[in-house]
């Protein structure tokens, strides 16, 4: 991590360097020191001396009248840094709509600053697209997913338990000692887990027994124990009525 | 602990100990909360540890030593938990603890009652793989329910011994011990229940890959497995370090099980094994009829609509009622028998005398008489409400208001303990699950009137204004308590976690585990604050008798004086007020002597007592929060706290004047 503002820089300006001769080099061949000159519009000399500085890092291999090719070190974080870029070209283009002709330089000076995290997120936001606005592809992440899915899969935040159909309610809405089948539950994962493991699984009978005055949290009988549920994680696990007890519930009840 | 730890790095390379003949042998308890572990472990250590009635309560873990039949034993406490997942610190801990340390037996207590939702954490315990015993408690607590459990069944299940005992009572705890012991000596693993075909195949798959990595993990093989494929964070980044293969494969037969049950593979492998849980329980517990037991007709009571609210309300003003009046027996009993004790007149006795005997010696009188007489009857009332499950109850009914504060009803438990001292109650936040609800709760916490704000607002305005007055100023404490709760609310952003708490049965607390939990509450209160009272009531009196308070109390005149309309020496014993609340009082009675009626106004009275209820926390407070918190946190609580007194102080001012 760099530490001061002058390192800052360098690190900033050694992710364009590597960058651009990622994308000059398509198919790995050697990129001469003028094309790099030309696209950055710097000076040949300054061109040089930032390579040789490269070089010294392990980042590339550069000789003076061969060019320049990147090292497996420097293809790695060029090709980071180059989905970065791409990803928020992508991101500044499809959501915030920001003309053409600011994407590349808005998203230059974001790149540097995007976290591994914030990237992927960001990726998954986009809906995994292939390619940036100017049709480039988008390098694949390093995260160890074999898929696109399995990323999506990870997500970990809030999900779903079960299967949702017209016929459930609420256990907020069951009458006092009504009781269903639990059939679907959302909400936060780590919640989830928690009822799961408190036993409210899908399919497992469980019983309202009271209901706190005052929008407090619901009493309910579950595989022989009695847990105090939260009003906000009541309304999200939701049961099947099952047999005698089908008779009207609360919510039923109001809507008429 | 120490010893043994080296003791273990010269065993064989799984582990275990070479030669079966031990001596010295682990012993881990491990259960959900509320079984009644904790009360095990006082029995077989006799030890003075805290034991509890609401979830999560041992948040470290307890360690005694039993000395059984020419065996060393010792006995480690583990969290009481309801699955080895990561939802909290207690179930990491728990895991590693088992998992590192190596317990040569876990005894697995389970709530004889709640078998089912019990034996989904047994399950797990037999995943890692150590040798354990099965304990069934509360066993007559089931048989007033009509739960009878067969455990010769249960054992024929598991495959693991089965003891059935009524801890409370001592039944069945030798032969515990016993089977601890033998399974102990033959190093006699238990034999993991298998998953249906989908998820057991599976499970192998992965085993036998991860065998083949040879990944030299702590852990049992199949238990990471398991956990591999529930998609647990933090064994998922553990193996992730070790062998990217491994995750990946995990991911593709995790996939193949969600694909199959079309849910997150966590909840199929949750389902199963409660599936398994309740095959085992209908075999093996004979429900004879349901009975409507004396506790769900006390339940009945305590959280009804209305009646809840009372009970509640009764709950919580008996537990103060109770601590003031027997506190204030024994005050005065303590007073009398210390009333040799005299602060002394620096300006005659010198600053010698008057920093020792004034400083230090009257540090540990007042702590005698202030914080063992109310602490003590306070922690014991409290421990019987806890351990009965009253308190459950209450935090039921009054969740839906300590959420207007950000909080939920769990947090109603340390506030309470806030008006017998802030120390123990800043605590006790513990048993909140993230820091910003522990700071929250921390915070209103800090404004609660504990009993020395309590001997002052009764010193000062009871006996010079009116007890009326008294009974006002704590309702306006108590109002500002909610205010500041709410404006730390908007200040601290966040969610507040939702309640999932376990409603356990009443039960009758034992006398003798609550008097062993009031003497430990009051033991580590002593520690922590004694030396803090002791050393900083001798500081303050040396800055005192070397002249340094009187100019900064004229220089806080401003404040004391025009805004809160005091005397100048109002100032000093605010300052004095840091130190410990109840020296407000004390120095004036120094300065004053015994009558402060001519020396102040019953609105400066009333003012005076406002002020030093609200003003910056006691030292030990401080100390506490510095722990907890550090000193970010702190500093903004003290600032909060001294901004809200001098505000509250003098918009009181202004609207008392012409009442009087």
């Amino acid at each position: 991590m760099p530490h001061s503002p002058s390192d800052k820089k360098l690190s900033e300006n050694i992710e364009e360097y590597l960058e651009t001769i990622y994308r000059l080099s398509n198919n790995g061949e050697r990129v001469k020191t003028t094309e790099i000159s030309k696209t950055r519009n710097i000076a040949p000399g300054s061109v040089t001396q930032m390579l040789q500085k490269l070089n010294k890092m392990g980042y590339v291999d550069y000789s003076q009248y061969k060019g320049v090719k990147l090292t497996d070190t420097g293809f790695k974080k060029a090709k980071s840094i180059t989905r970065k870029h791409r990803l928020l070209e992508r991101f500044l283009h499809d959501i915030l709509k920001l003309k053409n002709s600011l994407l590349h330089e808005q998203a230059c000076e974001m790149e540097h600053s995007l976290s591994d995290d914030a990237e992927r997120a960001l990726c998954q936001v986009l809906e995994y697209p292939d390619t940036c606005p100017d049709d480039s592809p988008i390098p694949a992440c390093d995260f160890p997913f074999t898929s696109c899915e399995e990323c999506m899969a990870r997500k970990e935040e809030v999900g779903e338990v079960g299967k949702r159909n017209e016929n459930l309610i609420p256990i907020m809405d069951l009458k006092d000692h009504q009781e269903g089948k639990v059939s679907f539950i959302r909400g936060d994962y780590k919640i989830i887990r928690r009822l799961l493991d408190m036993g409210i699984t899908i399919g497992a009978k469980i019983r309202v027994m009271k209901v706190a005055p005052l929008k407090g949290p619901v009493e309910v009988s579950i595989r022989g124990s009695k847990l105090a549920i939260g009003r906000d994680i009541a309304c999200n696990v939701f049961v099947e009525l099952t047999g005698d007890s089908k008779a009207t519930t609360k919510s039923q009840a109001t809507a008429k | 602990m120490d010893n043994r730890s080296e003791q273990k790095t010269s065993t064989s390379s799984n582990g275990r100990p070479e030669n079966n003949k031990r001596d010295n042998i682990t012993i881990a308890l491990a259960g959900n909360a509320n079984v009644g572990k904790s009360v095990i472990f006082n029995e077989l250590t006799g030890s003075n540890q805290i034991i509890g009635n609401w979830p999560g309560k041992t948040v470290e873990l307890a360690e005694g030593h039993l000395h059984f039949e020419g065996h060393e034993i010792d006995v480690v406490d583990l969290p009481g938990i309801y699955s080895f997942s990561t939802y909290s610190m207690e179930e990491v801990v728990s895991r590693e603890f088992i998992a590192f340390k190596k317990p040569d037996v876990v005894i697995n207590v389970v709530d004889a009652a709640v078998l089912e939702r019990n034996l989904f954490f047994t399950m797990q315990l037999m995943e890692m793989e150590v040798p354990m015993v099965v304990c069934i408690n509360q066993v007559d607590i089931a048989q007033q329910k009509g739960i009878v459990i067969d455990t010769e069944k249960l054992e024929k299940a598991l495959k693991v011994p089965v003891v059935a005992t009524v801890a409370i009572r001592g039944e069945g705890l030798h032969e515990l011990v016993e089977q601890a012991v033998e399974i102990a000596g033959k190093y006699q693993k238990p034999k993991p229940l298998e998953y249906g075909a989908e998820v057991e195949n599976r499970i192998r798959i992965l085993s036998d890959y991860i065998d083949s990595k040879k990944l030299e993990l702590e852990y049992a093989t199949r238990w990471v497995a398991i956990k591999l494929l529930e998609n647990d964070p933090e064994i998922r980044s553990l193996i992730q370090s070790k062998s990217e293969d491994v995750v990946r494969r995990a991911y593709q037969l995790a996939t193949e099980i969600e694909d199959i049950h079309q849910e997150p593979s966590f909840a199929v492998i949750a389902a199963e094994r409660y599936s398994i849980a309740n095959l085992i329980v209908q075999g093996a517990q004979i429900q004879t009829k349901i009975k409507t037991s004396f506790s769900e007709k006390l339940d009945r009571l305590f959280t009804h609509h209305i009646l809840g609210y009372v009970t509640s309300a009764l709950v919580v003003g008996g537990l103060l009622l109770w601590t003031f009046v027997v506190g204030d027996f024994f005050s005065g009993l303590l007073g009398d028998a210390l009333s040799f004790f005299q602060p002394v007149d620096p300006q005659i006795s010198g600053p010698i005398v008057s920093i020792l005997w004034n400083g230090a010696f009257g540090g540990l009188v007042a702590g005698l008489t202030l914080i063992i007489p109310f602490v003590i009857p306070f922690y014991l009332m409290l421990s019987l409400i806890e351990n009965s499950g009253v308190l459950t109850r209450v935090a039921f009914m009054m969740d839906s208001l300590m959420h207007k504060i950000g909080l939920h009803g769990k947090a109603l438990i340390p506030m309470i303990l806030g008006y017998g001292c802030n120390v123990p109650a800043i605590d006790s936040t513990r048993i909140l699950e993230t820091r910003r609800e522990r700071l929250l709760a921390a915070f209103a916490i800090t404004f609660a009137p504990c009993a020395a704000r309590t001997i002052v607002v009764l010193g000062l305005v009871a006996v010079y204004v009116s007890v009326w007055w008294a009974i006002a100023l704590y309702a306006i404490d108590i109002l500002v308590m909610f205010i500041m709760g709410r404006v730390a609310l908007k200040v601290v952003p966040g969610e507040t976690p939702g309640l999932i708490m376990e409603i356990h049965s009443f039960k009758l607390p034992s006398i003798s585990v609550a008097l062993k939990q009031t003497w430990s509450r009051t033991k580590s209160l002593i520690y922590l604050v004694f030396p803090v009272y002791i050393i900083s009531s001798a500081a303050i009196q040396a800055l005192y008798a070397f002249g340094v308070l009187t100019p900064i109390a004229n220089a806080l005149a401003p404040i004391t004086v025009v805004w809160l309309g005091l005397p100048v020496v109002a100032g000093l014993v605010l300052i004095f007020g840091v130190v410990r609340k109840e020296f407000v009082l004390l120095i004036l009675v120094t300065l004053f002597g015994t009558n402060l009626a001519p020396f102040f106004t019953p609105v400066q009275f009333i003012v005076l007592a406002l002020v030093s209820m609200l003003f910056i926390p006691c030292v030990a407070t401080v100390t506490v929060l510095l722990r907890e918190f550090g000193w970010k946190s702190t500093t903004t609580i003290v600032l909060a706290n001294f901004a809200t007194a001098i505000v509250v102080g003098g918009i009181a001012l202004r609207l008392l004047l012409p009442f009087f």
